[in-house]
């Protein structure tokens, strides 16, 4: 048999075309991306594209399943919250091709506002709830996932954490199975939930909840390990191999219960194993899911769960070591103050002249999702809020009628990339324009979805599978679409237009759209441009250009340098530059901001 | 069970050397568990990556004062990672220095004594000019493979496996540079 090291999002990726799925969507976002980017291989099997959002991501493979396809849909942890409407709609509806559901988790919130657990999604849906503890269980999770489905008439939840998938181990790798041929037919009394139908539905939905239950008790990727003792370990996920480390390292040998179905919990095998032992440990990352379960389950136990475990942050072996009291949280030794690497907007990024004059204006300015957040961060700083997909648009409106209604002083604008503003910012613009907003929201459009690695959306002029697709024009959709009058592009590389643009505009009593335009820089990570060198003699240490936090501009002693190995070319810190001290190395040689905007429409590719 | 951290700044090619380790660890059939860090850490901050190989492997993850080998691509993030080597475990550094941003732009300090807070806290240290050789060679960015030779010296896989891989894993045009690089840090001595 076949065997490759993969990922957990490329082992759910194999899984659904080994599952005999043809159909596949989603929106990007950090753990998850990866998946729909490794399904896209199987493009000659899995037909597969990038939604605008989740929730359209979500309801597009849920449609898929109604003519018979086997369909997945993927996102991150909060990108569920956005589909939690059809999420809770599909479980009382069923299915007729199987249809599971991935979300990625984020313990430690390595890349996300907040670390939910959606394994209470599963609950709240009355949804199964599978849940992998290495890439192995990955893939056939997706598989046994379809067969569940097609069997309870359900949707299948799958619940990754953020090192599930991007965490890589071995797996076997299968054969394509073939799905059978399903013909689609009306069925009006399964598919509209009228609250009549509803009603009836969820009678049905408690009864296979039910069912399900009996199967979880039986299902194999539920298991017990024997140890040795009477000591007993319950665990899921990542934290069911983090604890086999750690009891290991502690040299103890305890007995385990892999929960791979937190939900519905498999009581009737859970207390055939809690009669095994006197003591019981529950290890699962975030909420005391299964924790609840097993107290209640069986009340007189001695269980140890999050009295003791963490609430937050990842359940790794050196926490659950720490936590029983078995190993010091203090390293050996005093390596004395590191300083901190966060991360930063690129040399040459398009968005960094816009923070710049927001910053020297100091308008209140709400903040959206992606590269362009690190805008908030110092030196520039540039940004009040960071809510949610969308929100900058909202919330702003929201702060400009409370201001206006208490007479107080209304200076503020919202700053939201392309792909964030086609998830949602578009509705919250249609709010404004609808209740006579005056707001300024300025989009930060660099043609892709920069974040998550460069995945098309509406705006690049390019599909997942490859193929041209029509380019929304933000500027276009505002003014024609709208009927917005105040509707501006300007060059995110030219430092006094955006300075006007966006003068002009947040002083003007109506709303006004401005996009700052310029393809993202990592787009040309191949290209030679000419880099920017700082005179010396006429450098006279102001330290101006420091201030837009380039990682290529440094100091030394009193003057500026600029790292040619990392500048682009862009001329942001020359144009900033007060005594002209800053100039391209060759002057003839390749400009970044000589390149025509009209020439990377399609995607931003040369 | 033995485990290896690789750390480094955004863009030095911890990505590309830990997956390289792995494919050699897996073609030496050891049971092989990685992981790594995504998203934030693109945009210039540390990224860092363990593997873990041995008969079975449970985690992925690293160990405080668990850690066989730590190679690290740049000073500092050697000195950030201290805190997983074992007490007898090898940590192996690239005297190279990447200013974070809150230095370069004047926030913030790049500490002097990076090295003498390394002897102090290591009792087995090997500082290597991974970037200097890997210039001298032609191209900066062979400083990975470089390093990775070194690590290869010091454990215990057949050498052919480690060419075999390069040659596999690597474009064409950059394999003779790779291969080169490979053999200055296998045959490093400080």
């Amino acid at each position: 048999m076949k065997k490759l090291l993969l990922s957990g999002n490329e082992a759910i990726a194999r899984g659904a075309y080994e599952a005999g799925i043809t159909f596949a969507a989603a929106y990007p976002g950090t753990p998850s991306t990866e998946i729909l980017e490794n399904v896209v291989h199987y493009r000659d099997d899995i037909y597969c594209h990038w939604g605008a959002n989740e929730k359209t991501a979500f309801e597009e493979a849920f449609g898929a399943c109604f003519t018979g396809a086997r369909s997945l849909v993927a996102m991150k942890h909060v990108g569920l919250n956005v589909a939690a409407d059809p999420f809770f709609s599909s479980s009382y509806i069923g299915v007729d091709g199987g249809f599971v559901i991935v979300s990625a988790d984020d313990p430690g919130m390595h890349s996300s506002q907040n670390e939910q657990d959606n394994r209470n999604y599963g609950i709240a849906a009355k949804m199964i709830v599978l849940e992998p503890s290495d890439s192995q269980e990955a893939k056939d999770l997706v598989k046994e996932g379809i067969k569940i489905s097609e069997q309870f008439d359900t949707p299948v939840l799958i619940r990754l954490t953020t090192r599930i998938s991007h965490s890589r181990s071995i797996v076997n790798i299968g054969e394509r199975e073939t799905p059978p041929e399903i013909e689609y037919k009306k069925d009006d009394m399964k598919r509209m939930l009228l609250p009549a139908r509803a009603r009836r539905k969820h009678v049905i939905v408690e009864e296979r909840q039910k069912k399900l239950e009996e199967f979880c008790n039986q299902f194999k990727y539920n298991r017990i390990v024997t140890g040795e003792g009477r000591v007993g370990v319950v665990a899921s996920g990542m934290a069911y191999y983090n604890g086999r480390e750690a009891f290991q390292t502690a040299g103890m040998k305890p007995w385990f219960l892999k929960i791979t179905t937190p939900y519905p919990f498999p009581t009737r095998l859970f207390l055939e194993f809690a009669r095994q032992v006197d003591e019981i440990y529950v290890l699962e990352e975030n909420d005391p899911v299964i924790e609840r379960f097993a107290r209640l389950a069986a009340p007189g136990k001695k269980i140890v769960g999050k009295e003791v475990f963490p609430l937050t942050g990842e359940m790794t072996a050196d926490v659950i070591l720490e936590s029983l009291g078995k190993k010091s949280p203090l390293p050996a030794g005093d390596t004395g103050k590191i300083p901190l690497r966060p991360p930063s907007l690129c040399a040459g990024c398009p968005h960094t002249a816009t923070f710049y004059n927001l910053k020297k204006m100091k308008v209140t300015v709400t903040g959206d999702i992606g590269c362009y957040t690190l805008g908030g961060l110092p030196p520039l700083s540039a940004m009040d809020t960071c809510i949610d997909m969308g929100a900058s648009v909202s919330a702003l409106l929201g702060m400009e009628k409370a201001l206006e209604k208490a007479g107080k002083k209304n200076r503020q604008v919202a700053v939201i990339g392309d792909s964030t503003f086609f998830h949602s910012g578009i509705t919250g613009l249609l709010d404004i324009i609808y209740n006579n907003g005056k707001s300024t929201v300025i989009v930060l459009d660099n043609s892709i979805t920069a974040m998550t690695g460069h995945q098309e959306n509406p705006g690049s002029g390019t599909t997942l599978m490859g193929e041209e697709a029509p380019v929304v024009d933000i500027v276009k959709l505002g003014r024609e679409g709208l009927g917005m009058r105040h509707c501006y592009q300007v060059d995110g590389y030219d430092v006094r237009a955006v300075h006007d643009v966006l003068k002009r505009e947040i002083d003007r009593p109506e709303p006004s759209l401005i996009v700052v335009k310029r393809p993202c820089v990592l787009l040309y990570r191949k290209a030679r441009w000419s880099p920017m060198t700082v005179d010396e003699e006429k450098c006279t240490g102001c330290k101006l250009c420091l201030r837009i936090g380039c990682p290529a501009i440094s100091r030394r002693g009193e003057k500026a340098r600029i790292e040619s190995t990392l500048c682009t070319g862009c001329n942001v810190c020359a144009q900033l530059c007060p005594a002209d001290a800053i100039h391209f190395v060759d002057p003839e040689g390749l400009h970044i901001g000589d390149m025509s905007l009209e020439k990377f429409k399609k995607g931003g590719q040369q | 069970m033995k485990s290896i951290v690789i750390g480094g700044v955004g863009g030095q090619g911890v990505l590309t050397a830990s997956d390289l380790l792995s494919d050699v660890l897996m073609a030496a059939g050891y049971d092989v568990k990685k992981s790594e860090v995504h998203g934030m850490s693109q945009r210039g901050g540390d990224v860092i990556s363990t593997i873990k190989y041995g008969e079975e492997v449970f985690s992925p993850l690293p160990n405080l004062n668990g850690t066989d080998y730590i190679l690290s691509f740049e000073l500092l993030e050697g000195l950030r990672n201290l805190k997983y080597l074992a007490e007898d475990g090898v940590i192996m550094v690239n005297d190279y220095v990447w200013e974070p941003l809150p230095v370069a732009a004047g926030l913030d300090e790049y500490p002097g004594d990076v090295k003498e807070r390394l002897q102090q806290n290591a009792a087995r240290l090997v500082i290597i000019p991974a970037s200097q050789i890997a210039s001298g060679l032609g191209n900066i960015r062979a400083t990975n493979i470089v390093l990775i030779g070194v690590l290869a010296r010091n454990m215990d896989i057949d050498r052919s496996l480690w060419l075999e891989m390069i040659k596999k894993k690597i474009p064409p045009r950059f394999i003779d540079l790779n291969l080169k690089a490979f053999e200055k840090g296998w045959g490093f001595s400080a």
